[in-house]
């Protein structure tokens, strides 16, 4: 069981990280979807598989062994709801870039400050007519 | 007494719930300041009783050790927490003149309080998988901030640094359930006493997981990409407050793990620490010398000085160690006063890119002087600050006989110097560009809450660099304490291993 889900562990990484590594901002939050489910299940999976009883105490204050280990269900309810807010805020992160930079291409999106050449360094005299490229306020 | 040590928690989250609920703008702004105000006392409370107690530790409701969520403070982390509070008060009260309305409106203060948990929170937690917690709880409120106002620069800098920090989110938490599967242990002081039982080669590949998924958040040699891209981008109070506080979290969590749990086969693992040290110093300031505009320059330079952070990590002897701490807590200080100044010439000239500034030496001394006196700092010029740092880890290297360090961090530290050389005769000593780039500054008031916080840092660092002593002697202390883990184990878990 152990064997089969480090196999199926290992199969949603390398799905999830090749989707990560594609431009598309789309095509990356669906990488980053399956690549917290494999994370979530490596946990699992490290805490231990079996036919086991599930670990409560019965009301004599005894419990049934082998009981099954609690934790790793704990961490993982904490991971997938950290990963669903995170989701749910790169959608809508990559909603508001897509208006406002009109891509969704992450390859296409500008540098903030392209860097501007030190005048010291470049041999042609800075043209003074022309102003200063960027106007951000701070 | 132990509620000591989750006060730098609770004090922001207090403030950043009032700052939601009341919706009156120029109250949130002083609960701001009043907050920030608040952590720096409790801070300053915590760090003496550690002083006097040794590490404190505090298991919530009294769940024991392994089984509960705990709470440790010792040198390193108390310390920590002290300059984080500084760098809140600074900016809090920069934000009083700076801040503008549309920000306030969408919650900037509330936002910055969250940060302030996350921060703390990582800085103060035993438990490897409350870690993970904080990081996301400071990720969130560092994303929202980055992006707030909606600006092109930011949102474009926001999605690149919201795709790194998932990754690195993931790739911890793997690490985190990974080092589960093989100890059974969460609680750091735990892992400390079951990771003996590790295989060797499974433990180096865990702490290769965690050198990554740390050196991501930190920003150190393959990993640093991302942090040029997206600090200069959002208004300069918010920059200000990330470049002093986000990464160090990565570099404290980087010294947490590899002097608490992988110590085992240190000249593989720390060897490695110290090649991406010297390549970080390296390729940051060289990168730092092509660009043009200030808040870059600024942003490759933190990336840089990251790397004397790693440098003592990687030597790993009780003065090198000392230097990492010292060095960490003096450039949180100097960087984010850098940062609030780019944002004052921002404010005067209107742009940030050095060949339209000029003349700020002729119209404002008095700022040409704060610029100058952490530049020098930054570049390790005696007696201020950064000297002292630089002095500590260059003699620790030259003790472990790691002589090409010694040379990276001596050459970086000349290279700073022409870098912060090429920003102060750009923007300051240059005759000041045709009128056409004359920028009329918006704000002609606030100056006093403007230029208060720098100078404070300023003075701060000046401070340190004079009286170097005592802050040398309790970054000691912290080295000592890291390098001797029963201390920390016996907080924790009540034995000794």
């Amino acid at each position: 069981m152990e064997i089969l889900l480090a196999f199926l562990v290992g199969g949603l990484f390398a799905v999830g990280v090749y989707l990560m590594l594609r431009p598309h901002l789309i095509q990356f939050l669906i990488g980053f979807l399956v690549v917290g489910n494999a994370a979530n299940l490596l946990i699992f999976t490290a805490g231990r598989l079996g036919s086991q009883f599930p670990p409560l105490i019965h009301s004599n204050g005894g419990v049934t062994q082998p009981i099954a280990n609690p934790l790793p269900q704990a961490l993982i309810l904490t991971a997938i709801v950290i990963g669903f807010a995170l989701a749910a805020f790169g959608i809508v992160l990559f909603f508001r870039a897509q208006q406002v930079l009109g891509t969704l291409n992450g390859e296409e999106m500008p540098e903030a400050f392209e860097p501007a050449p030190i005048p010291s360094l470049v041999d042609e005299p800075h043209d003074p007519t022309q102003p200063p490229q960027e106007q951000i306020p701070s | 007494m132990s509620w000591l040590i989750v006060l730098p928690l609770i004090i922001p989250l207090t403030t950043a719930l009032l700052c939601l609920v009341v919706r009156y703008r120029r109250a949130q702004r002083y609960l701001s300041l009043v907050g920030a105000l608040a952590l720096l006392m409790a801070a300053l409370t915590l760090l003496n009783q550690v002083g006097q107690r040794g590490i404190s530790a505090v298991q919530i409701s009294d769940w024991q050790a392994p089984f509960g969520i705990t709470f440790v403070a010792d040198h390193f982390s108390a310390l920590m927490v002290v300059v984080t509070g500084i760098v809140a008060l600074a900016v809090a009260l920069y934000a009083l003149a700076a801040n503008d309305t549309g920000r306030e409106a969408l919650g900037y203060y509330a936002l910055t309080n969250f940060l302030l948990v996350g921060v703390n929170g990582a800085f103060l937690t035993g438990d490897l998988f409350n870690l993970y917690v904080w990081f996301e709880v400071l990720l969130l409120s560092s994303f929202v901030l980055m992006v707030l106002g909606g600006d092109k620069a930011q949102l474009s800098g926001g999605v690149k640094y919201f795709a790194v920090s998932l990754l690195s989110s993931v790739l911890f938490l793997s690490a985190v359930g990974l080092l589960y599967g093989a100890t059974g242990a969460l609680n750091l002081a735990d892992l400390a006493t079951r990771i003996q039982e590790v295989p060797t080669g499974l433990l180096s590949a865990l702490a290769m997981l965690f050198l990554v998924a740390f050196g991501l958040k930190a920003a150190v040699f393959p990993f640093f990409f991302w942090l040029p891209a997206s600090y200069p981008a959002p208004p300069v109070m918010v920059s200000a407050l990330f470049a002093g506080l986000l990464t160090k979290v990565g570099v404290y969590a980087l010294i947490r793990v590899f002097t608490l749990l992988f110590t085992h086969e240190t000249t593989f693992t720390h060897s490695i620490i110290l090649w991406i040290a010297g390549l970080t110093l390296l390729l940051g300031v060289l990168s730092a010398l092509a660009q043009g505009e200030i808040r870059r320059i600024l942003s490759f330079q933190l990336v840089s000085h990251i790397g004397y952070m790693l440098m003592g990590l990687g030597i790993l002897t009780p003065l090198a160690l000392t230097g990492s701490v010292f060095y960490a807590l003096n450039h949180m200080i100097i960087i984010s006063a850098l940062f609030l100044i780019a944002g004052l010439i921002y404010r005067l000239q209107g742009t940030g890119v050095l060949v339209s500034l000029g003349g700020l030496y002729r119209s404002h001394p008095w700022l040409a002087v704060l610029f100058l006196l952490p530049a020098l700092s930054l570049a390790g010029i005696p007696p201020f600050s950064g000297f002292w740092a630089k002095l500590t880890l260059v003699t620790a290297g030259l003790q472990a006989e790691q002589y090409w360090i010694v040379a990276a961090a001596l050459l970086v530290g000349l290279l700073t110097l022409l870098s912060m050389g090429i920003v102060f005769a750009e923007a300051f000593w240059k005759n000041p560009p045709p009128k056409s780039y004359k920028f009329t500054p918006g704000a002609t008031g606030g100056w006093f809450a403007l230029t208060l916080p720098i100078a404070g840092l300023v003075l701060l660092s000046v401070g340190i660099g004079l009286w170097a002593e005592p802050l040398l002697r309790l970054s000691q202390t912290a080295a000592q304490e890291l390098l001797d883990p029963s201390q920390y184990i016996q907080a924790v878990l009540g034995v000794s291993r």
